[in-house]
């Protein structure tokens, strides 16, 4: 199974990726090139480089953030209340279509 | 007959594949190659000591770039490929299965291998140096609630192990030469914090243990003999004692290479059209090795910079991570030259941080689940901070404000 997540890039535009199930959102971002999503640590919640603020009708479908990731994002100066690292959401079918935007930077 | 490419990345590490993914989105026209020792597609290695070990991530999430993605990229990756001769007259290198590739320009990112302990046994089957997704699927099918482990080396790897087994449910035992875990990398506040964590968490921690010998019944190892006399059994043995640089071909063709392949800011090494990056590369004028992902994305920018013609990145300032058990631990600048300490909080607390100075200059800071002193702390490195000892000791003053008041020196 694959679903679509779209990726609103800082210039404005929306960019579709297909993701497999269980597939990370920042994974998907990378294969696809997504600018700002950069993932340095590789999903060990250290780096915060896979920001995205996830449009908030999708955001209150996902599994609340971990005290780490709220950690990490409590830092961030573009957070708000609809940040998250996407390293942490992981594609379920629930999921397909789900919007998040890439914070400038 | 051999194959040409503009640019030919050794190395299908961090470092080799930032190289050659950051040269495609940059709008690069040549041809691109990626040559990787190891089988498969390019993977993390962080998470191989830590999440991967413990089996709370499948492998399937480790590759750094999807099938998918290498199947529709013009990057060519030829896995299972090592080069073992350079020619930089020619500028041709050889694999060692005998296939030749010429370059425009090379970059070499092979990294490092685990340093083999030196003592009679270390070639027994079950003694292995953590580095690679072979090493971490092997180490996974050996933790257990039986085994019986002994980690040689506390730094970084080896205590990462260390808790990752514990977690597994492993008897474990930390060997470490010197008189404190981490004296490479930290200081002693820190060094006696982690110990006590390890401790508590059941694992053995031998200080000042020198291992003589691996003993084993000729073909496995069954213990780890100490100077003392005494003869730990270990079905297990991890060592972590540092790592050596794969350089040999590029030395070889007379690159320099005191510690690691030398390469100026820009990334080339002394060698005409041979650029390096990553573990294996010496970046800077102060002898200082860095083996850190982090490190490996800044040297790979550079490198970039260099190929498209693009003004170089500003210098980022070096950090490291490591997890273990609850432990998040991260550390701003390098750990170098420093001859005071200032402890940031409490450490009974579980959240505090060290900062090292060199005279009144701050060199770096270690931060112990703290990650929004360590987001401030970058913003101090090379700071001279002097009358202000009072404000960094105290966590309730952020540390920005006390950067913001510090001097560049």
């Amino acid at each position: 199974m694959t679903s679509i997540i779209q990726f609103r890039i800082p210039t404005g535009e929306v960019r579709k990726v297909d993701a497999a199930d269980g597939e990370t959102v920042m994974r998907a971002a990378l294969s696809q090139d997504i600018p700002g999503i950069v993932g340095e640590c590789g999903g060990e919640l250290t780096c915060a480089t896979c920001h995205v603020h996830v449009t908030p009708e999708w955001f209150d479908q996902l599994e609340p953030a971990s005290g780490d990731e709220e950690d990490m994002l409590e830092v961030l100066d573009d957070r708000t209340e609809h940040s998250r690292l996407c390293c942490q959401i992981r594609i379920t079918p629930d999921l397909d279509g789900i919007e998040v935007a890439v914070p400038e930077h | 007959m051999s194959a040409h490419h503009d640019v030919l990345v050794v190395g299908a590490g961090p470092a080799g594949t930032q190289v050659a993914v950051g040269l495609v989105t940059a709008g690069i026209t040549g041809s691109i190659a990626v040559l990787g020792s190891e089988p498969g597609l390019p993977y993390e290695r962080p998470p191989l000591s830590k999440a991967y070990l413990v089996g709370e991530v499948p492998e399937d999430t480790l590759p750094l770039r999807s099938a998918a993605y290498w199947l529709k990229s013009p990057i060519e990756l030829h896995s299972s490929t090592t080069v073992e001769w350079l020619d930089p007259a020619l500028h041709a290198i050889r694999t060692t299965d005998g296939r030749e590739f010429t370059y425009g320009s090379l970059v070499w990112a092979a990294g490092c291998r685990p340093r083999v302990l030196p003592v009679p046994g270390a070639d027994l089957s079950g003694v292995l140096g953590l580095r690679t997704l072979d090493d971490a699927r092997w180490l996974r099918g050996k933790l257990g609630p039986d085994s019986q482990v002994v980690v040689i080396g506390g730094g970084y790897i080896g205590l990462e192990v260390a808790a990752s087994a514990t977690k597994l449910g492993a008897s474990v035992t930390v060997l470490e030469a010197q008189d404190r875990v981490l004296a490479r990398v930290a200081g002693a506040e820190l060094s006696t914090f982690v110990t006590d964590r390890h401790r508590a968490a059941g694992v053995r921690i031998e200080l000042n243990a020198t291992v003589t010998e691996i003993v084993g019944d000729g073909k496995r190892c069954t213990g780890v003999r100490l100077a003392n006399g005494e003869t730990l059994p270990a079905d297990v043995v991890v060592v972590g004692i540092g790592v050596v640089p794969n350089v040999e071909p590029v030395a070889a063709a007379g690159a320099d290479a005191p510690n690691g392949l030398l390469v100026d800011v820009h990334g080339r090494t002394t060698l005409p059209d041979v650029l390096a990056a990553g573990d294996c590369a010496l970046m800077g004028t102060d002898g200082l090795r860095l083996e850190s992902i982090p490190n490996a994305a800044a040297h790979a920018k550079a490198v970039i910079a260099t190929l498209t013609g693009e003004p170089r990145p500003g210098a980022e300032v070096p950090w490291f991570w490591s997890n273990q058990y609850d432990l998040r631990l991260k550390t701003a600048g390098v750990l170098a030259g420093y001859d005071a300490t200032v402890v940031r909080g409490d450490p009974a607390t579980g959240r505090f941080a060290v900062v090292y100075l060199a005279g009144n200059v701050v060199v770096a800071v270690d931060t112990v689940n703290s990650p929004k002193d360590f987001t401030q702390a970058k913003q101090l490195i090379g700071l001279d901070v002097r009358g202000m000892i009072e404000a960094l000791t105290d966590p309730t003053v952020d540390l920005k404000e006390v950067a913001r008041q510090g001097v560049t020196v």
